[in-house]
């Protein structure tokens, strides 16, 4: 047994000493390793995919790539004292040079991180020459993009790198530190077929960094796949001309094609040249434009919210109509203003109501909608009532989003009962509390997109698409073929859109096309903070309708001038491909319309 | 007299024990240390400051030893051994799996791997089979049997999926044969270990051609002796079948994470993206450290990453990058008196239990010790276990703090153990 433990511990020493030995010898007798580990690192190169052009529903370019070149320092690497042919490449002081190696270095010492971005193409190639003279600067390519015309900014977005807050979000493990990624616009909605897919690129790098060839001839390299194409439903000559008559105000425009949902034309004013947010003045001009009192980066089209004003009157007519609690002939009387009101005292039908836009109409009519009569409470039937009424507003899809294909779209707000409880106490409101929702006002609240998408439903005569903005990702159609219907008959459109043709294709009217039949309603929307807005929404031609269109200029006064004339601009546009009528163009591109009276 | 000798710890041993787990510490720190200087002292996010607290609970641990009383481990050693086994096939069928592996139970945020735990009973069992039945040089019989004591969590551990984890419990061969297993038996183990790795380096038509010409050579040299004849005969044919279930093993019980590890093994360069990366990249930063190494916190390819799993199962490479051969062999020595000072102490106790506990923390112990730097040096393939008390790890560092300390503790109440 002696000789057991013996051989024991003989085993345990015999052990130590043969790693040991093994160690000596990879550690001292072979050079070998210290070379590979000061020379030869291999290193693991991402290569960028393209990201997806985007074309207009006519196949024009609107964003593109643009090759660029960044040069990256590795502080370790570079000698200090010799600093002059850099900065005489890039034009800038020691200062600068100072601040950008400090930047550099607190990134880290020993891994390239980017010294100055996006060379010109004569600092590139001169940079090209000398680069075997600057140790411990490289330079690297990558894209950028490229706007191919000023405006749309609102729908496409752009791009920028990832956040440390989206990195931790994102479940899929895709995104690296560095990556690109859609911040707004369609360039975030339709970031997962736009981005495309990364490659790899393995290769041997000396200590220096000096890229030594392929490793094993690219063997284990994978190619990066490019991101797939757009083709939006936007008509960029219609953006564009509606973008121009937009220029100088406050507000939106958006124009749908009613038989498909497809957006012709979405504007924001005032809105930014995109290309601002891509490339070098990148944080420089994020700052400036965040900080514009007109705030150009809220895209007012999804998120402004206004009241509906008068043209709201449509669909309390419809409502009215459809629960029989009117007639579309039956003649109400006017004959004192119970509520403030432009239109003339006297006997209004259904037609003559809205072409008139008589607010004691409506709130007559509307009140007969919410005071059903049924209970004895006048506070329950009036809950009853407006219970009924908001499930009907609702279906127009108000007071939630319509699902259009940007971020960041707001549902508007349509009160609900709970709202009115917690104002005046359960029971304890009745009809004469909410009356100012009978002529689209009180809190009621909409977007642009939603009364474009009430134009679209009048055209229609009930029924919607999800409005979008892409027809196509890479080679496929996207289906947006789901219908939403209102229950309401189609026979009480009728006398709206009657007293709607009425109100915007008469002769004389300034929205007066010749030999076009169009329906419209607009809106002055009482604004308590300053001049009212200026509201417009119809659609056109009456039968069989092309476009629908919904405009909001804030502070512009009456909608009959502002916001219907560059209506009627754009549908003539769209419809006739140009604009006969000059005067009407250059009074709304000149765009006084605050001193401007009713006519 | 008993009650001056009731809490005679070993120090030599807790000196061995500190100075290792003080080292571990300094190297993960150094293995995790970032070069910037970027990160705060005290960070959870750090490896090195959460192994402070795992160090901290280990002591907690090793005060709950020395409170139980010393005669627990024996009374209870079948029924430890028991509960042991009963959690490794419990976690076979609530355990979660983890990269192929089912070997952890999750309960809320704290995990249990019962893999750990059945490293300490099987030592505990062992001890009390081998002790109990007094089973020894006389009986081989019962001292084959007393192997399944631990084939038993092996084939459960295996079936799990955590072949390296198995292989550890091979280590207790080396009990046996300090309680008297037949030196011949040993042979043949080492025979097959060879055998095996020869199959693995060389085609199996060609060791098996290799075989039939020794059988050859062999059967003309004994044509008159009957005896050798007949064991030359089973060897050859027992050679065959083990390089045919090689073959078998490697591509029909062994996972493609595994089969790829050993394959590494034979030829790390040959997919030096793949597995053969870790070894390869581990070799490279030994290898740089030269004789004195590159000094603390000044290594470069453990540093930028290059090393995979650098605080856990490759900490030896910050050892050999930054300290050199100088250091690592050094670090190996102090290793290495640790195992002889606890030889030493199972040698001396009068009660056979604590004396085959003794040997089977040392076998335990040594094993993981040698297999890891081997692997790490490319001696061995990477089957993924810790190197004791430096890995960074919670639960290794408490399985070896927990067979340390139940042995000092044996040990120091081994005057008032009972003889058996």
């Amino acid at each position: 047994m002696k000789s057991r433990i013996l051989g024991i511990k003989f085993f345990v020493i015999i052990t130590i000493f043969v790693l040991s030995i093994r160690l000596f010898s990879i550690q001292i007798m072979d050079t070998d390793y210290q070379e590979i580990a000061n020379r030869n690192v291999i290193e693991k190169a991402i290569e960028y995919p393209y990201r997806g052009l985007v074309f207009d529903r006519n196949g024009k370019l609107l964003l593109y790539n643009d090759p660029v070149f960044d040069l990256m320092i590795t502080p370790k690497n570079v000698d200090l004292s010799d600093s002059l042919l850099i900065k005489k490449l890039l034009f800038i002081t020691q200062r600068e040079f100072d601040q950008a190696y400090l930047k550099a270095i607190s990134f880290s010492r020993h891994l390239p991180s980017i010294f100055y971005k996006q060379l010109s193409n004569e600092k590139f190639a001169a940079f090209q020459d000398r680069m075997r003279d600057l140790e411990g600067f490289n330079i690297n390519s990558r894209t950028t993009r490229g706007y191919a015309e000023i405006g749309l900014a609102n729908i496409l977005g752009y791009v920028g790198e990832v956040t440390q807050k989206q990195l931790n979000m994102d479940t899929t493990g895709y995104y690296k530190s560095g990556d690109n990624i859609g911040i707004t616009g369609i360039e975030k909605t339709y970031e997962r077929s736009i981005r495309g897919l990364r490659g790899v690129k393995y290769r041997n790098v000396d200590v220096q960094g000096i890229n030594m060839g392929p490793f094993e001839n690219g063997a284990y390299d994978t190619l990066p796949q490019p991101g797939e194409n757009l083709v939006l439903t936007i008509d960029v000559v219609l953006q564009k001309y509606a973008e121009r008559l937009m220029e100088g105000k406050i507000g939106s425009l958006v124009a749908i094609d009613p038989s498909s949902g497809e957006i012709l034309a979405l504007v924001s004013a005032p809105s930014y040249d995109p290309s601002l947010l891509s490339g070098r003045g990148f944080s420089q001009n994020f700052v400036t434009l965040q900080s514009d009192s007109l705030k150009p980066l809220f895209n007012r089209p999804l998120q402004a919210m206004y009241p509906p004003g008068s043209m709201f009157k449509t669909i309390q007519g419809l409502i009215a109509l459809e629960q029989d609690k009117v007639q579309a002939d039956e003649i109400v009387t006017v004959n004192s203003k119970l509520i403030g009101d432009h239109a003339p005292l006297g006997k209004y039908d259904m037609e003559r109501a809205i072409t008139k836009s008589s607010n004691n109409y409506f709130f007559k009519i509307f009140r007969r909608v919410i005071q059903q009569g049924e209970l004895p409470s006048p506070f329950i039937d009036t809950r009853m009532g407006y219970n009924k009424w908001r499930d009907y507003v609702l279906q127009f899809g108000f007071g939630k989003i319509l699902n259009i294909d940007l971020p960041n779209e707001r549902a508007g707000f349509v009160p609900s009962l709970e709202f009115y409880d917690k104002i005046y106490g359960k029971e304890r409101w009745k009809f004469s509390n909410i009356y100012s929702l009978s002529i689209g006002q009180g809190e009621l609240l909409v977007t642009p997109l939603q009364m474009a998408n009430l134009g679209v439903i009048l055209a229609n005569r009930g029924y919607y698409f999800s409005p979008h903005l892409v027809r196509k990702v890479g080679d496929e159609s996207l289906a947006f073929s789901q219908k939403s219907s209102i229950e309401i008959d189609t026979g009480h459109y009728e006398s709206i859109l009657e007293g709607m043709q009425a109100l915007v294709s008469a002769p004389g009217s300034r929205a007066y096309i010749p030999d076009l039949v169009f329906c419209g309603k607009t809106s002055t929307v009482e604004n308590p903070q300053g001049l009212d807005h200026s509201g417009f929404m119809g659609f056109a031609p009456r039968n069989n309708p092309k476009i629908a269109i919904a405009v909001y200029i804030e502070n512009a006064g009456w909608g009959a001038r502002a916001a219907l004339s560059t209506a009627s601009l754009v549908i003539e546009k769209y419809l006739n491909g140009s604009v006969k009528k000059k005067w009407l163009e250059n009074y709304v591109l000149k765009g006084d319309f605050q001193d401007a009276k009713p006519e | 007299m008993r009650s001056q000798n009731r809490y005679h710890i070993d120090t030599l041993s807790v000196i061995y024990f500190l100075s290792l787990v003080m080292l571990g510490w300094i190297n993960i720190y150094a293995a995790d240390y970032d070069l910037d200087g970027t990160t705060p002292f005290f960070d959870l996010n750090q490896s090195s400051t959460r192994q402070l607290l795992w160090i901290g609970t280990s002591f907690f641990l090793i005060a709950v030893i020395f409170i139980l009383d010393y005669r627990f481990y024996d009374s209870f050693g079948y029924v430890i051994w028991g509960v042991s086994v009963f959690f490794l096939l419990a976690v076979l069928f609530f355990g979660k799996e983890v990269a192929g592996s089912t070997s952890w139970f999750e309960i809320g945020f704290i995990k249990i791997q019962p893999s750990e735990f059945a490293k300490i009973a099987t030592a505990i069992g062992l001890a009390k089979y081998l002790s109990s039945q007094n089973v020894g040089v006389s009986d081989k019989y019962k001292l084959g049997l007393s192997a399944f004591l631990f084939l038993i969590p092996m084939g459960l551990i295996i079936m799990q999926g955590d072949l390296g984890t198995a292989m550890v419990f091979v280590s207790l061969i080396l009990v046996l044969f300090r309680e008297g297993l037949s030196a011949k038996l040993l042979f043949f183990s080492f025979y097959a270990v060879l055998l095996f790795l020869l199959t693995l380096l060389i085609d199996q038509w060609v060791l098996l051609f290799l075989v039939l010409a020794l059988f050859l050579i062999g059967l003309g040299l004994f044509i008159k002796n009957r005896k050798a004849l007949i064991f030359i005969f089973g060897l050859s044919v027992l050679s065959c079948g083990l390089i045919k279930s090689v073959d078998f093993v490697l591509n029909q019980v062994l996972k493609e994470h595994q089969q790829l590890r050993v394959m590494s093994l034979i030829n790390p360069n040959a997919d030096p993206l793949g597995i053969g990366w870790n070894v390869m990249q581990s070799k490279i930063a030994i290898g740089s450290g030269g004789f004195m190494g590159k000094g603390f916190l000044k290594g470069t390819q453990t540093k930028f990453d290059f090393v995979p799993a650098q605080t856990t199962d490759f900490i030896f490479c910050t050892v050999g990058e930054e300290q050199g051969w100088l250091g690592a062999t050094l670090i190996m020595i102090l290793f290495g008196a640790f195992f002889l000072r606890l030889l030493t102490i199972a040698e001396r106790q009068k009660s056979r239990f604590v004396r085959i506990f003794g040997y089977s923390v040392v076998s335990i112990i040594f094993f993981h010790f040698a297999i890891n730097i081997a692997m790490t040096i490319g001696l061995f393939p990477v089957i993924g276990i810790p190197l004791p008390f430096f890995s960074y790890g919670g639960s290794s560092l408490w399985t070896f703090t927990m067979l340390l300390f139940i042995l000092l503790k044996l040990d120091s109440q081994r005057m008032e153990q009972l003889e058996h």
